[in-house]
């Protein structure tokens, strides 16, 4: 390999002749070349002097003012106005200059001969930009992933509304008279915990205060519960208090579908048959 | 004789024009074709309709049908498909009732026995009906199981649940419109609890009923409500779930 940088040969023969390695010797003898080389530029060596490092920082940041469209940052930072802050007309002057368009005022919107929609680049202050937490995931593409599975269920389950709408038929009695209460009197299976209810209770408990009081209780359940963990293992007492709510009302709505008949009494289906209608 | 254009020239003069491009966005599969590459498959999500409701990736485990179990989107496939076969029953009714000038039970009776398929779209709106209320409550019940409500989420919860609520309201007063026996007394059994609402009893169900009791002009009223009213306060507020999932960070979890 060639030696490009040429070695001070003086100096290399002196480290050698006081017992130095060669490596240590071949490294200090091109530093010194080098020096010598700049020397003989007329460049100043070490490190430069206070106020020189001043002005030539002065100078970057008017030639930045005038059109360099760097160091914004530090601009915003120290500017006179309210807390270091730019009014919108500051603002767009910076923009403008640090676009170097000659003291044209920058669009503050979106030019009209753009073809973008956005803004691609806006001087946004630190505090206004918003602190995104949030964790690299597992993910996967919506199409075909998502669609797909979306997709297949929403044709399974029109499928199976189809076949069913073709081979049973919605009930429709006979002419609505306001006369004649028939035997079954139910409400629809939805509403049928309530009307078993009402068999227990006095109809404002059953009808008013009880549902009213269960709705509440569902929507103030995310401000109640107020354990961070999701984990099945971590939250037992919400599943199981949940759990018995849903069980109690299945049971309710059971019992009134199935096993009430003519009067609102108690039935057998198997016995006097399904009093119940969808 | 020239030659026939072929399948190519043909793509070109459909798609290269002013009206074509004007429908599809810059970067639509429909201006560029698709290759399924990463691009492509991000761009098939962001120029389309569907990106209102769909980010362009999702996390892996919502994808999962033992996550989900498709319960949400379900409800509002039901939803669309009650939408849909309401607007064709639509047609053939009259909210109408009284002696002498039954029209919504005659209407019933048509739609039944002369309208093409009149008797199909029938079963399916009554059917879809009663499974959407079920896979609401379903629903309901995977997002409590998953503590899917907890912060950020719970302000969607509360939505939920009136999502449910307005579920059961549309499902209610559909309920009343055939006008048979099963409708006029399963209502009268609703009603009459509603009566029974402290101070306000009295006038609850009289606003509700249109009159002291069940009669045309209370099926007037819930025609409305079924088909107008709460259909639109519905849109509204799935509007705002949809936007909520997004806003909440996509599906919860993994748990
Ligand atoms: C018309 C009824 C409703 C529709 C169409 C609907 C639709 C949806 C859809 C499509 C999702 C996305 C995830 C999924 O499919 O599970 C979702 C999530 C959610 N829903 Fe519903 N929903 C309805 C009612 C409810 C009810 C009754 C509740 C609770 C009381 C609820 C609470 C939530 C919550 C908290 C999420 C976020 C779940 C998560 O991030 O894992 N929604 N809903």
């Amino acid at each position: 390999m060639a030696d490009e940088v040429q070695i001070d040969q003086e100096v290399y023969d002196r480290l050698i002749g006081e017992g130095k390695s060669e490596r240590i010797a071949r490294a200090k003898a091109k530093a010194a070349a080098v020096r010598k080389s700049k020397i003989a530029e007329g460049a100043s060596l070490g490190p430069k002097p206070a106020e020189e490092n001043t002005k030539a920082l002065e100078e970057f940041r008017s030639k930045a003012g005038e059109g360099g469209g760097v160091a914004t940052a530090t601009k915003t930072a120290d500017a006179g106005a309210e807390g270091g802050r730019l009014t919108p007309e500051e603002r767009a002057a910076r923009v403008s200059a640090s676009l170097g368009n000659g003291g044209e005022p920058a669009s503050m919107g979106v030019p009209a001969e753009s073809a973008h929609t956005h803004r691609l680049l806006a001087l946004v202050p630190p505090a206004g930009i918003q602190q995104v937490q949030s964790k690299q995931m597992d993910k996967v593409y919506t199409w075909p992933h998502l669609l797909l599975v979306e997709f297949v269920s929403l044709l399974a389950v029109g499928a199976l509304l189809l076949v069913m709408s073709f081979f049973l038929d919605a009930p429709l009695g006979t002419l609505a008279n306001a006369n004649e209460v028939p035997a079954i009197n139910k409400a629809p299976w939805y509403f049928m915990g309530l009307q078993e209810l009402l068999a227990y209770f006095h109809p404002m408990t059953a009808g008013v205060t009880m549902p009213g009081v269960a709705l509440v209780l569902l929507m103030a359940a995310p401000y109640v519960d107020k354990n961070p963990s999701s984990r099945p293992e971590n939250r037992k007492v919400a599943n199981m208090a949940f759990t018995f709510f849903m069980v109690f009302w299945t049971i309710l709505v059971m019992i009134g579908s199935f096993f009430r008949g003519p009067g609102y009494e108690w039935v057998w289906p198997w016995v006097q048959g399904l009093g119940f209608q969808l | 004789m020239p030659k026939p254009p072929t399948f190519n020239d043909v793509r070109t003069s459909v798609q290269d024009n002013v009206i074509w491009k004007s429908i599809f966005r810059p970067g639509s599969i429909y201006r560029k074709g698709y290759r399924d590459t990463s691009r492509d498959r991000a761009l098939a999500a962001m120029n389309n309709v569907l990106y209102h409701l769909h980010p362009v990736k999702v996390k892996r485990h919502g994808l999962k049908l033992t996550y989900t179990y498709c319960l949400g989107g379900l409800s509002f496939f039901l939803f669309v498909l009650l939408t849909i076969t309401g607007i064709f029953l639509m047609f053939f009714y009259t909210p109408a009732a009284g002696a002498g000038a039954e029209l919504a039970y005659l209407d019933m009776r048509e739609i039944e026995a002369s309208v093409t398929f009149g008797s199909l779209v029938r079963n399916m709106h009554r059917w879809a009906a009663h499974l959407m209320v079920f896979t609401v409550f379903l629903h309901m019940a995977r997002v409590f199981y998953h503590g899917a409500y907890k912060p950020p989420r719970e302000f969607n919860w509360v939505v939920g649940v009136i999502l449910l609520l307005l579920t059961l309201l549309l499902s209610f007063t559909g309920y009343l419109l055939p006008w048979d026996q099963l409708a006029l007394w399963a209502v009268t059994v609703g009603t009459d609890m509603m009566g029974f609402t402290p101070v306000f009893g009295d006038q609850v169900q009289f606003v509700l009923l249109g009159g002291v009791e069940i009669g045309p002009s209370t099926l007037l009223r819930w025609y409305v409500l079924h088909v107008l009213f709460i259909p639109f306060v519905t849109v509204v507020f799935l509007a705002v779930h949809f936007w909520r999932i997004r806003k909440d960070g996509g599906i919860s979890g993994p748990l």
